[in-house]
């Protein structure tokens, strides 16, 4: 009797599956019979929704292997330039010099594709007793970050915050001691849009001999978090259950989200370098509308437009398609915390990365 | 430390022959080891020495500009652990060999052994979790009324990730291992040494400072050249618990603290490519050889003292 029960509950989980697989089908990533090996390496911003979409990918795909090493940004575009790795993940966009070299994992002449496939609101987080909210505008934050605001109570703060309790206290500003794209987007904000007070260009250091330094994002969140009157700057995604500041866009101060974030990057102006097949922007700092949030960090790939090995083509094709889709996206957003392109950006992407062959 | 008894010829027979031989490749294999580690830093250290110093981290003028504040900062860090756990620990060691009942010596001799096995990535840990933000009111204290003291310039940090932080936490780690050489060596100081200066009417203090200390000096200085040698090359602790900053600077609790050249390879290699890399290496090479001109002024000063010791 038992046997029997042990067998219709079998039979139901097994239907269930099938009928849960048959669903799943129609999501999977990619379309379930890519094969052979992918070597990708750069961006750490990346890192982690890299993970998630090699994971969705190869349980997708079971003959193909995705390897991807979150060496850092620079040494990315490097390796790719170089032909070590198959496809870059860069949170800057390529030099101009760098395309001028060539590439030397693709045909001769024929060019790169450069997409944006990770995007990232950056919150400036906060730990001050009795402060739970707090609105900042650029030339104040980099003041801050500068260290020629060094009390919470300074009347620039205040004036921005008149209902806020601010305790007369030393500002700890904590800021990335490692090379990081997080500073390099945090520090291009301050330079573009409050020039006056923040007169380093962006860069990967943090440019200035003051305030506190800490080792990654998780070390910035938690020296706020430990400290006492301290402010930082962390991808929204890691913040945590700590206080974020709202920045000054416009007449209006905006928290970070990842609609506005989006939003900035498929509304920004081309970049530089741009093309019909590099789709990098010159994010807009500088934007008045409030419905954008202008701290992002943006992260693109780097592919060849045409590989000498034609098998890699198109498994380069099918990754960043699934990557660039709203199912990778999603996972994106499930695993690291990141905000999904807008849908009109995605297809945009999708169209240039059909070409790759 | 005395003369070896001269011992009569006795015929080799093969174990002896086998054993001789074994203790000499025992003892070739760390010559060799180290000869290894000097060749590699030295091979990889050469393309970040001519290399244009605008590509090293910061764009310093040169790489003895990058590397200065480096050196200091993983001295400076040494000497204050050093200060704080050389008398903690020979106040130990003499407690457990002189002063505490036997059961009592014995318990806390284990106990110390077991805090020389905790890992260094949990006494970074609790660096930071806990004893950091433990400290900052007593930084804001020493800030507000010795701030005018050039040790405690304001700023104020206000997460306590400072050097005095660091070296508090590598003092923890310290103290084992010179508590426990220590220990041994003063246990070691013959009994007729004690007991005739207990005859001549001296106290029990009177007899540690007239017999045990003299005759351990060599100890104590061996035992802190490997506490140093910890201190000087302990990496995870720097790593995680300090806010590092390019400066030369003498203040322990504020925000902009000197690096430590681990601490500083550690951060930065992850990311590190191309001639970063061997810059990073090379710095190592640096450590390299600051340890070993330290333990060569240990060894000197214990050497021209040993007449004088005790020992012999």
């Amino acid at each position: 009797m038992n046997l029997t029960r042990f067998g219709t509950v079998g039979a139901i989980a097994m239907a269930g599956a099938i009928l849960l697989s048959s669903c799943a089908a129609n999501e999977t990533a990619g379309s379930g019979n890519a094969s052979g090996t992918l070597n990708g390496a750069g961006s750490s911003a990346q890192g982690s929704a890299q993970e998630a979409w090699r994971a969705a990918f190869q349980t997708a795909n079971s003959k193909a292997t995705i390897n991807y090493d979150p060496s850092g940004s620079g040494a990315g575009r490097e390796q790719f330039i170089a032909g070590g790795v198959d496809f870059a993940g860069s949170d800057s966009a390529l030099k101009p010099e760098e395309i001028a070299g060539g590439f030397a994992g693709c045909v001769d002449g024929s060019g790169y594709v450069q997409v944006p496939v990770y995007i990232s609101p950056i919150a400036v987080i906060f730990n001050v007793k009795g402060v739970d909210a707090l609105n900042l505008d650029a030339t104040t934050l980099a003041g801050i970050f500068k260290g020629t605001i060094t009390k919470w109570d300074d009347p620039a703060i205040v004036a921005l915050n008149p209902d806020a309790t601010l305790p007369s206290a030393s500002i700890t500003a904590v800021h990335r001691s490692d090379d990081s794209g997080t500073t390099k987007n945090f520090t291009d904000y301050l330079n573009k849009v409050a020039p006056a007070v923040w007169d380093a260009p962006a860069a990967d250091p943090f440019p200035y001999k003051v305030g506190e330094g800490a080792n990654g994002t998780s070390g910035v969140v938690d020296a706020v978090t430990n400290g006492t009157n301290t402010i930082g700057y962390a991808d929204a995604s890691k913040a945590g259950s700590l206080t974020i500041a709202a920045i000054k866009v416009g007449d209006k101060f905006v928290a970070p989200s990842a609609e506005g974030a989006a939003k900035v990057v498929a509304e920004s102006p081309a970049g530089a370098t741009a093309s019909d097949a590099d789709l990098s922007v010159a994010l807009d700092r500088t934007t008045t509308d409030p419905s954008h949030y202008p701290l992002v960090l943006v992260s693109y790939i780097d592919a060849c437009l045409e590989y000498k090995d034609a098998k890699v083509g198109s498994l380069v094709k099918e990754y960043v398609s699934y990557i660039a889709s709203e199912k990778g996206q999603a996972d994106a957003a499930a695993a690291a915390g990141s905000s999904p392109l807008t849908s009109e950006l995605s297809a945009k992407v999708l169209a240039v990365v059909g070409n790759i062959k | 430390m005395t003369t070896r008894p001269a011992s009569p010829k006795a015929p080799l027979r093969p174990a002896d022959r086998i054993f001789a031989g074994s203790t000499i490749i025992a003892g070739g294999i760390i010559l060799a080891a180290l000869a290894a580690v000097a060749i590699f830093l030295v091979a990889q250290s050469i393309p970040a020495f001519v290399a244009d110093p605008a590509e090293i981290k910061g764009s310093p003028s040169s790489f003895l500009e990058y590397v200065g504040p480096l050196v200091f900062g993983t001295i400076w860090a040494a000497f204050l652990a050093l200060l704080m756990a050389l008398p903690l620990s020979l106040g130990i060691a003499l407690f457990i060999s002189h002063y505490a009942p036997r059961p009592v010596a014995q318990g806390l001799g284990y106990i110390i052994d077991l805090l020389a096995a905790v890992p260094s990535v949990v006494f970074g840990l609790w660096g930071i979790k806990v004893l950091a933000p433990t400290l900052v009111p007593s930084y804001n204290w020493l800030v507000d009324n010795l701030g005018w003291f050039p040790l405690f310039t304001p700023p104020v940090s206000g997460t306590g990730r400072t050097v005095l932080t660091v070296a508090i936490v590598l003092a923890v780690m310290v103290i084992p291992i010179i508590t426990s050489l220590c220990r041994e060596v003063f246990l070691q100081t013959p009994v007729l040494h004690q007991e005739a200066a207990l005859a001549l009417g001296a106290t029990r203090w009177e007899m540690i400072q007239v017999a045990v200390l003299p005759f351990g000096r060599p100890g104590i200085v061996s035992a802190t050249m490997l506490g140093l040698g910890r201190a000087l090359g302990e990496t995870m602790v720097v790593a995680m618990v300090l806010s590092p900053a390019d400066v030369i600077s003498f203040v322990l609790t504020g925000s902009q603290n000197p690096q430590t050249i681990a601490g500083n390879i550690a951060n930065n290699f992850p990311e590190a490519h191309g001639v970063g890399v061997n810059v990073l290496i090379a710095t190592g090479l640096i450590l390299f050889v600051v340890t070993l001109i330290i333990n060569s002024v240990a060894r000197a000063v214990v050497n021209r003292r040993r007449a004088f010791s005790g020992a012999n």
